[in-house]
C-alpha cells in the first residue's frame, strides 16, 4: 500500500497562511498611511535619506529570483532536476545578495545616527521617527521573511537531491516557492511606499 | 479539479520577468517626475500591476480552481474594508 498524498489539499493549506501574512503586512502599511497622511512632509524627508540605488537592485535581485523560482518549479515538473537545482541555487544566491545589500544599507544609516531610539530621531521631527520606526520594522520583518524563505529553499534544494521532491511529489518544493513568490510581492509595494515617495 | 497541476513554459516565465523588469523601470521614471499627491498612486498602482503579474504566472493563480481564486479575493476584500473602515476613523476624529 502506497501512501495517499492530497497535493491541492497542501497547496490551499499554504494558501491560507499566505493569507494570514498578507494581513499581517497589510496591517503595516495600513500604519504607514495613516501616519504618511498625518506627516507627508516628514515621510518625504524621510525618504530622500533613504538610497534609491540599494532599493532599486534589491527590486531587481528579488525579482530574478522568483524567476528562478518559478522555473525551478517548472524544471521539477518535467522531473529536469538539474535545471530545478540550478534555479533553487540561483534563488538563494539572490536571497544571500539581498541581504547583503540590506546589511550595508543599514548599517549606513546606523553610522548616520538613524536607528530606533537614537538621538537624532528622539529630537527630531516626529514625523521622521515615524518613517525611521516604520522602515526598521518593516524592512526588518521582511528581511526576517528572507531568511525563513531562504531556509525553505535550501530544505528543497536538499530533497531534490535526495529525490525526496520529484515530478509526481513536489508540494514542498511548490510551497517553498509560493512562500517566496510571496516575500517578493510584498517587497513590491515596500519599495515604492519607501523610496519612491520623494 | 484536477490533481494534475498546470506548467508554466520557461518562455512565459522569461516574458513575465521581463515585463517585470520593465514595470520596474517605469514606476522609477514615473517617481522621478513631480505630480505631487498623484506619485503616490501611481506608484501604488504599477506595483498592484506587478504584484497582480507575480500572483497569476509565478504563483500559478491565473490556472488555479475557484477555491483559492475566490478566497485570494476574500483576502483582498478584507484589507480593502480593513484600510477603508480605519481611514473613515481616522478621517473624521
Amino acid at each position: 500500500m502506497t501512501a495517499q498524498t492530497d497535493a491541492s489539499g497542501k497547496k490551499l493549506g499554504m494558501w491560507l497562511f499566505l493569507y494570514t501574512e498578507i494581513v499581517l503586512f497589510g496591517g503595516l502599511f495600513v500604519l504607514y498611511a495613516v501616519y504618511f497622511a498625518g506627516y507627508t512632509e516628514d515621510f518625504i524627508a524621510g525618504a530622500k535619506e533613504l538610497d534609491l540605488f540599494f532599493g532599486v537592485v534589491n527590486t531587481i535581485i528579488l525579482l530574478i529570483s522568483s524567476f528562478c523560482v518559478a522555473a525551478g518549479v517548472t524544471a521539477m515538473q518535467k522531473a529536469n532536476k538539474n535545471i530545478a537545482l540550478a534555479g533553487l541555487v540561483g534563488a538563494l544566491a539572490c536571497g544571500a545578495v539581498f541581504m547583503v545589500n540590506k546589511y550595508i544599507e543599514w548599517g549606513h544609516k546606523f553610522a548616520h545616527g538613524i536607528y530606533p531610539g537614537s538621538d537624532r530621531l528622539m529630537d527630531g521631527p516626529p514625523g521622521q521617527n515615524l518613517f525611521f520606526g516604520l522602515y526598521f520594522v518593516v524592512t526588518g520583518l521582511h528581511g526576517l521573511h528572507i531568511v525563513i524563505g531562504m531556509t525553505l529553499l535550501a530544505v528543497s534544494l536538499v530533497l531534490v537531491t535526495r529525490q525526496k521532491i520529484t515530478a509526481q511529489n513536489n508540494a514542498v518544493l511548490d510551497n517553498s516557492g509560493l512562500y517566496w513568490h510571496l516575500v517578493d510581492l510584498i517587497w513590491i509595494f515596500i519599495f515604492p511606499l519607501f523610496y519612491l515617495v520623494v | 479539479m484536477a490533481s494534475e497541476s498546470h506548467i508554466v513554459e520557461y518562455k512565459t516565465l522569461g516574458l513575465t520577468l521581463a515585463a517585470l523588469l520593465v514595470l520596474t523601470g517605469v514606476t522609477v521614471g514615473a517617481a522621478s517626475i513631480d505630480l505631487g499627491w498623484i506619485n503616490v498612486w501611481i506608484a501604488l498602482m504599477i506595483a498592484s500591476v506587478k504584484a497582480g503579474i507575480v500572483l497569476l504566472v509565478f504563483m500559478h493563480m491565473r490556472w488555479e480552481g475557484r477555491t483559492l481564486q475566490w478566497s485570494f479575493l476574500a483576502t483582498v476584500l478584507f484589507l480593502a474594508v480593513m484600510i477603508g473602515f480605519i481611514f473613515w476613523d481616522v478621517a473624521f476624529r
